[in-house]
């Protein structure tokens, strides 16, 4: 499953060099930046993005990911840099001039107009003709199943009715790029879930490039192709959501998306392509050595909860023991059950605390453990990252 | 229900008080001005005679009902003097409600864009000639409008006229002192929807591709409309009925109808002619306010 990842970065170079020469990017943004005041909204970011793509913004709020996005569709202009949409730069294009249409967080639909003239608004301005207008609208509230609700007002439909208009408006003039600012925020969790699978399908039969800005990294890990995670104004990382997951490159990030135990340590030795690292609240740990070659120095071992397993005894007669080199002594100490899984927290003999979630893919609990039990957390070197401190 | 009921529940208390205000404040005196406008002119304090005494019993009142006469409204309709005070009234409200709203307008509009804590510095700035008589603000205007006044000089001094012009006593005066004065009517209704619209909206509009000017007309504008027809009927009922800006700043060869309605009352003494005159006035008035409403109303079944 790892063999997935790039091994180094010399190695993603080379993958994104040949694919960049084969095709240019839809959209390319060079060393991008905006102050507000004194405070600096986006510190310089470039970022390429393809065709075709599903591409996440995601970062706290504060992060400056909105700011790029308003940057992108006219709203504020950059302070520094270039936006070249099909090698064309628009960083000073009005946004009635740019072929990008955008999603607002809140939809933002016109209230004195109907359904179907808040769809049409945009055919309106492009100076459609009336015949191709009615079709096109036709078109638009099929696709977003809105049928029989086109002479309603906004205020006469729910939430994920709006929510489609809004998404119908915004792809009627069949932009080169959309805009989605936080488009599912406002929706509640299961009508959520369904809409993401109906933006990504969407997103796949129009062959369209979608660029969704969002707080939220499950939303961000299940439809993007690729996410640029952002902290301060700038990108932290941009990555396939596994690679991030698997392979995050600082300790923010790690700690950003979804959980993770961390240990503090110092290199003691190196073997092959082992290395031990004591940490004060572990022990030493045995992991793999790391992308980027490292040298002596503060590191922090990161494991996320689902790759620490759980035993009585200890690997000694599960599968894949022999790797399993590092095995961690301690009792249960909280334990919480979510349905599929089953989180515990595990005090170290050694004085840490590790998480480890387990799937509860038995109906009788034969595999649970209770709490005070004694129980032995191991994990492979492959399973750990060693992060900068 | 006893009264005692009523004042135990705040809230039907509440719905009522609207009713008992226009009663005792609109309809009764309505009644007096309707009963006087139905009279004979008398030599006689008050000036009128007096169509019916209750005093006088049942059969009494028949006869006097009998004997009412419209002739006072005919005499309007009949007499120049009236129909041409209407006709100018109308047309002096509807031309400075237009000027009032083209510069309201854009006050408004830069006001709901202002930051925050500068919007209610605005808000002060609009409201602060209130705090000064309005008498005092019309002669004040006299000033400056005179001769040799500060509007004369400054355009001297700027070599924009070679003579003093003459505002004082034109039409000029009486619409600069009426959009004066009534400038922050006009102004806060609309300043109270443009605030409450989101600028969202806007940028939403030109993201799909409308250039500025089709953003305010096919948005901002529409959804300021009830704003904007509460700034209109703010103003254009006033000064319909206005008569000290006209009687100070205009030219006395036309006159408005509060103008008419003051001679009749005070100079001619003819309180039945003035109360017909002032009830037309009214009648004349219900009409855009009963339009607005049936707008309003309409507007608020296509919402729902």
């Amino acid at each position: 499953m790892t063999d997935e990842l790039p091994r180094t970065d010399a190695a993603a170079d080379a993958v994104g060099e040949t694919q960049s020469a084969a095709s240019e990017p839809l959209l390319r943004i060079e060393g991008v930046a905006k102050t507000f005041g004194t405070f600096r909204a986006v510190g310089g970011v470039s970022l390429d993005i393809k065709a075709g793509e599903f591409f996440a913004l995601l970062g706290p709020s504060g992060c400056g990911k909105t700011t790029l996005l308003r940057m992108l569709a006219g709203f504020e202009a950059p302070d520094e840099g270039r936006i070249l949409l099909g090698g064309k730069d628009i960083a000073q294009a009005l946004p009635h001039e740019r072929p990008i249409n955008m999603m607002f967080q809140n939809y933002a639909l016109f209230p004195h107009l109907s359904v179907r003239d808040n769809i049409a608004f945009g055919l309106k301005r492009a100076g459609m003709v009336r015949a191709d207008i009615a079709t096109r609208v036709a078109e638009m509230v099929a696709l977003v199943k809105l049928e029989g609700l086109e002479k309603r007002k906004p205020d006469q439909l729910s939430g994920g009715q709006r929510q489609r208009v809004a998404l119908a408006r915004a792809l009627a003039r069949r932009p080169q790029l959309l805009l989605l600012d936080e488009p599912l925020a406002a929706l509640d969790k299961k009508l959520r879930e369904s809409t993401q699978g109906e933006l990504m399908e969407l997103q796949r039969r129009l062959g369209m490039t979608f660029i969704i800005v969002t707080h939220d990294q499950e939303e961000a890990m299940t439809m993007a192709s690729r996410i640029g995670v952002m902290r301060d104004g700038k990108l932290a990382q941009v990555a396939s959501p596994r690679e991030l997951y698997e392979a995050p490159r600082s300790r923010w990030i790690a700690e950003f998306v979804g959980d993770i135990n961390l240990f503090d340590g110092e290199s003691k030795l190196r073997d092959g392509h082992r290395l031990v690292i004591g940490t004060r609240d572990a022990g030493a740990l045995v992991v793999a050595e790391p992308r980027e070659p490292v040298g002596a120095g503060k590191f922090s071992v990161a494991i996320r909860p689902e790759k620490v397993k759980l035993s009585r005894r200890g690997p000694v007669s599960e599968a894949g023991h022999e790797t399993a080199i590092n095995r961690l002594d301690g009792v249960v100490a909280d334990i919480c059950y979510l349905g599929g899984t089953t989180t515990y927290k595990v005090k170290l003999d050694t004085g840490g605390m590790i998480q480890a979630s387990v799937a509860n893919s038995a109906r009788l609990d034969v595999d649970a453990y209770s709490l005070d039990q004694h129980v032995v957390a191991w994990f492979t070197p492959d399973d750990c990252v060693v992060l900068p401190s | 229900m006893s009264a005692r009921r009523i004042f135990a529940r705040p809230a039907r208390f509440a719905a009522i008080a609207p009713y008992v205000w226009m009663l005792l404040f609109f309809l009764v005196p309505f009644g007096f001005v309707l009963k006087i406008s139905l009279s004979q002119t008398a030599i006689a304090q008050p000036p009128y005679e007096p169509v019916f005494d209750l005093t006088a019993g049942w059969g009494a009142l028949k006869a006097a009902f009998a004997a009412l006469s419209v002739d006072n409204f005919r005499l309007l309709v009949s007499d120049d003097i009236y129909v041409f005070a209407y006709v100018r009234s109308l047309t002096v409200a509807v031309t400075a409600t237009a000027l009032l709203l083209l510069i309201g307008y854009p006050v408004a509009y830069g006001m709901a864009r202002l930051p925050t804590r500068w919007q209610a510095v605005a808000m002060v700035l609009v409201i602060v000639p209130f705090w000064t008589s309005f008498l005092i603000r019309i002669y004040a205007w006299i000033n400056i409008l005179q001769h040799d006044g500060l509007l004369n000089q400054i355009l001297l001094a700027l070599h924009l006229v070679s003579q003093p012009v003459v505002w004082l006593s034109t039409d000029s005066a009486m619409y600069i002192g009426i959009v004066y004065s009534y400038l922050p009517f006009m102004i806060l209704p609309l300043y109270a929807t443009l605030a409450k619209m989101e600028p969202v909206l806007e940028e939403a509009a030109s993201d799909l591709g409308a250039p500025p000017w089709q953003v305010f007309w096919l948005v901002t504008f529409p959804l300021s409309l009830p704003g904007v027809g509460a700034g209109v009927l703010l103003c254009f009922i006033p000064i319909v009925g206005e008569f000290v800006i006209p009687d100070l700043l205009a030219g006395s060869n036309s006159l408005m109808i509060g103008q008419t309605l003051w001679l009749e009352f005070f100079t001619n003494k003819d309180w039945p002619v003035a109360s017909a005159a002032a009830i037309v006035l009214l009648v004349v008035l219900l009409v855009p306010l009963l339009l607005y409403e049936r707008l309003q109303k309409r507007q608020l079944e296509q919402g729902r």
